[in-house]
């Protein structure tokens, strides 16, 4: 009697091993592919910018920054025009961009928290948010290239401020609705009005998070080919003129990395060195002004 | 003096009280408004600019149906399964392109979702704590890099290799079998669907990776310490507790994946080989999405039918994309709404 008890336990204590044992082994298959995952990711990144490091220096040196954009099989040249044609646009579509954004961004956090209005727009903010940059090209050119019937970098820099605008409104609303209420209470018992308390309280106190927010717009905006293509085109040579098509480095490295010449691939991979370097580094100043702060 | 002193405090209080209710000293101070008109011009601007993003949005849909028109006219619905595109006798018909779109994007979720989840999974549950926010920072990195250097880096160093130490080999493998041959049949040069898939793989993974960090943080610490406590193993904790907890947040992230791959441009355009043809299911053939037929053609298309059906192209892209997205956000807020009950 007792020997059959014994072993029936002893069985239950193996099986329960067993399942044990199984456990574990299911375990530790899903944590070392979640290690291979994340060995992944990593993979890639340092892999793109180690290539982008390497085959960019090589094709970087003084000239690519003081002349211009050569014609194919040239011997010199560099990517001055559209350096500048990039920096200038992008300069000016933050401008733009970047009051709009934060207005609207103030009303969703200040004024329009619990109406029908502020919440259609956060969700169409966010649509637009990731809405593909190409289609805010198409609007640009019928809006502006088709009427004006002349591709203008004035047509690029209100494309790319079209994409500011979402990237703003999103973090300021945010930054603004991480500031304590007891903060705008303070101030509307010292009797200030609405708009003072918005400027020089709330807005002031998320400066931090608002200038991230404005940095990663121009991070963002930075890179962006796919609205250029068809609103500035592109120009082989120097010009500030707003009225005519500009120059841009996204556009000039699409252009050169797809042709077949030599000369015109190597300034197409110094231009990603410069991009990929800039936008990582208006990401991580981002990140440091950020966390200083919070 | 003692005669003006009142013998009992409260009796002063009382009388001051008394008199001042009866015949105040001096009206108060007027209160002096600065610029009474500024708090409305202020939040008339505030909200002038809520609305100039809604503008933004109808107008955009507005001159996308307004220049697709002509083409919407002359083809009509047919337009989304013809797959003609021939500019010399303006018949177009978007099919390549869709399919080119969807397949390249359907390719690239297979790749990064579970990918993705493990990299969540390895945040959350597995990584040191030191480790956490370095290895956050370099997958949040990874997405800011622009697509242009993506695809440009598809075109010159990854398709070569893809050609060389995938296609081939796949193709000698597989050569006379009878599906799977013309799968991976085509010219080795590392161009086409599989590469652009691919690409977009890589560019989606940190979006659809952080955004699952986020909603499996959101998971509350008692209910795993719970699982924990009772025996179980960190796989399933998160099988078990967090995903069936997060699974509206998941799925939010993974369409908010999708709809970056399927607008995605200059990735897809370096790599997918710009060619309209259908004739072949192979990966490794050339083909056409939505974005990178608008990316080559469109600036050199003449007025009429192909920059209208160009634009319908673009109208069939935005319509797509906003679905997603607009699903991806419905189900995101829905978790946090459920977040916010059950808190």
């Amino acid at each position: 009697m007792s020997n059959g008890i014994s072993a029936s336990s002893a069985a239950i204590a193996a099986s329960r091993q067993k399942m044990q044992a199984k456990r574990k082994r299911v375990n530790g298959v899903a944590l070392s592919l979640s290690l291979a995952a994340m060995a992944f990711g990593v993979f890639w990144l340092i892999w793109i910018l180690y290539e982008t490091v390497v085959l960019g220096i090589g094709g970087l040196n003084l000239a690519t920054f003081t002349e211009m954009t050569p014609p194919p099989m040239a011997e010199d040249g560099g990517l001055a025009n559209a350096i500048f044609g990039s920096m200038l646009m992008v300069g000016l579509a933050t401008l733009i961009g970047t009051p709009i954004g934060i207005l609207a961004g103030v009303y969703l956090a200040e004024y329009g928290q619990k109406t029908w209005l502020g919440g259609t727009v956060r969700f169409i903010n966010d649509i637009l948010l990731s809405a593909p940059s190409i289609v805010i090209g198409l609007f640009i050119y019928s809006l502006v290239v088709a009427q004006l019937k002349s591709f203008s970098g004035f047509a690029g820099v209100l494309a790319l401020a079209l994409i500011v605008i979402p990237v703003v409104i999103r973090t300021t609303e945010n930054m603004l609705s991480l500031i304590p209420n007891a903060l705008r209470e303070a101030a509307y018992a010292l009797g200030t009005p609405k708009w003072k308390v918005i400027l020089s309280v709330t807005l002031k106190s998320a400066r931090a998070g608002v200038m991230t927010g404005i940095l990663l717009a121009l991070a963002r905006i930075s890179g962006e080919t796919a609205p250029l293509l068809f609103t500035a085109l592109s120009n082989q040579f120097w010009t500030s003129n707003l009225g005519e098509p500009m120059a841009s480095l996204p556009v000039t490295i699409f252009k050169f990395a797809m042709s077949p010449y030599e000369n015109w691939q190597k300034l197409a991979w110094a231009g990603v060195f410069i991009i990929t370097m800039g936008v990582l580094a208006l990401n991580i100043l981002a990140r440091v002004l950020f966390k200083n702060k919070h | 003096m003692a005669a003006i002193l009142p013998a009992n405090p409260l009796d002063i209080a009382d009388r001051d009280d008394r008199s001042e209710r009866a015949q105040p000293l001096s009206p108060p101070p007027p209160r002096r408004r600065v610029a009474p008109w500024a708090d409305a011009v202020f939040a008339g601007l505030a909200q002038g600019a809520a609305w100039l993003t809604l503008a933004l949005m109808a107008g955009i849909i507005g001159s996308l149906l307004l220049g697709a028109a002509p083409a919407i006219k002359e083809f009509g619905l047919a337009f989304l399964w013809t797959s003609d595109w021939d500019p010399v006798q303006q018949k177009f018909g978007g099919l390549v392109m869709i399919y080119g779109t969807l397949m390249s994007s359907l390719i690239a979720l297979l790749i990064a979702v579970p990918v993705s989840f493990g990299i969540a999974i390895f945040l959350t549950e597995l990584s040191p704590g030191w480790l956490k926010r370095p290895l956050g920072i370099a997958v949040e990195l990874l997405a800011a890099v622009p697509s242009i250097v993506y695809g440009m880096w598809g075109l010159l160093v990854f398709g070569p290799l893809l050609a060389t130490y995938v296609q081939q080999p796949l193709q000698s493998l597989l050569n006379g079998v009878p599906f799977l041959g013309t799968l991976v049949s085509g010219p080795p040069v590392g161009i086409g669907i599989l590469s652009a898939g691919i690409i977009l793989a890589i560019m989606i993974i940190p979006f659809i990776a952080s955004v699952m960090r986020d909603v499996f943080e959101v998971t509350p610490p008692m209910l795993k310490e719970s699982a924990y406590g009772l025996g179980s193993t960190t796989w399933e904790v998160v099988s078990k507790i967090v995903l069936p907890y997060t699974k509206t947040g998941v799925v939010g992230g993974i369409m908010l994946g999708l709809g970056r791959a399927l607008g995605e441009t200059m990735a897809v355009t370096f790599v997918i080989g710009n060619m309209n043809q259908l004739n072949s299911l192979s990966v490794f053939e050339a083909a056409n999405s939505i974005t990178s037929a608008l990316a080559n053609e469109f600036a050199e298309a003449g007025e009429g039918l192909h920059q209208a059906s160009l634009i319908y192209l673009g109208l069939v892209l935005f319509f797509i994309t906003f679905v997603v997205l607009a699903c991806s956000k419905l189900l995101l807020n829905q978790l946090k709404k459920n977040e916010g009950a059950r808190a």
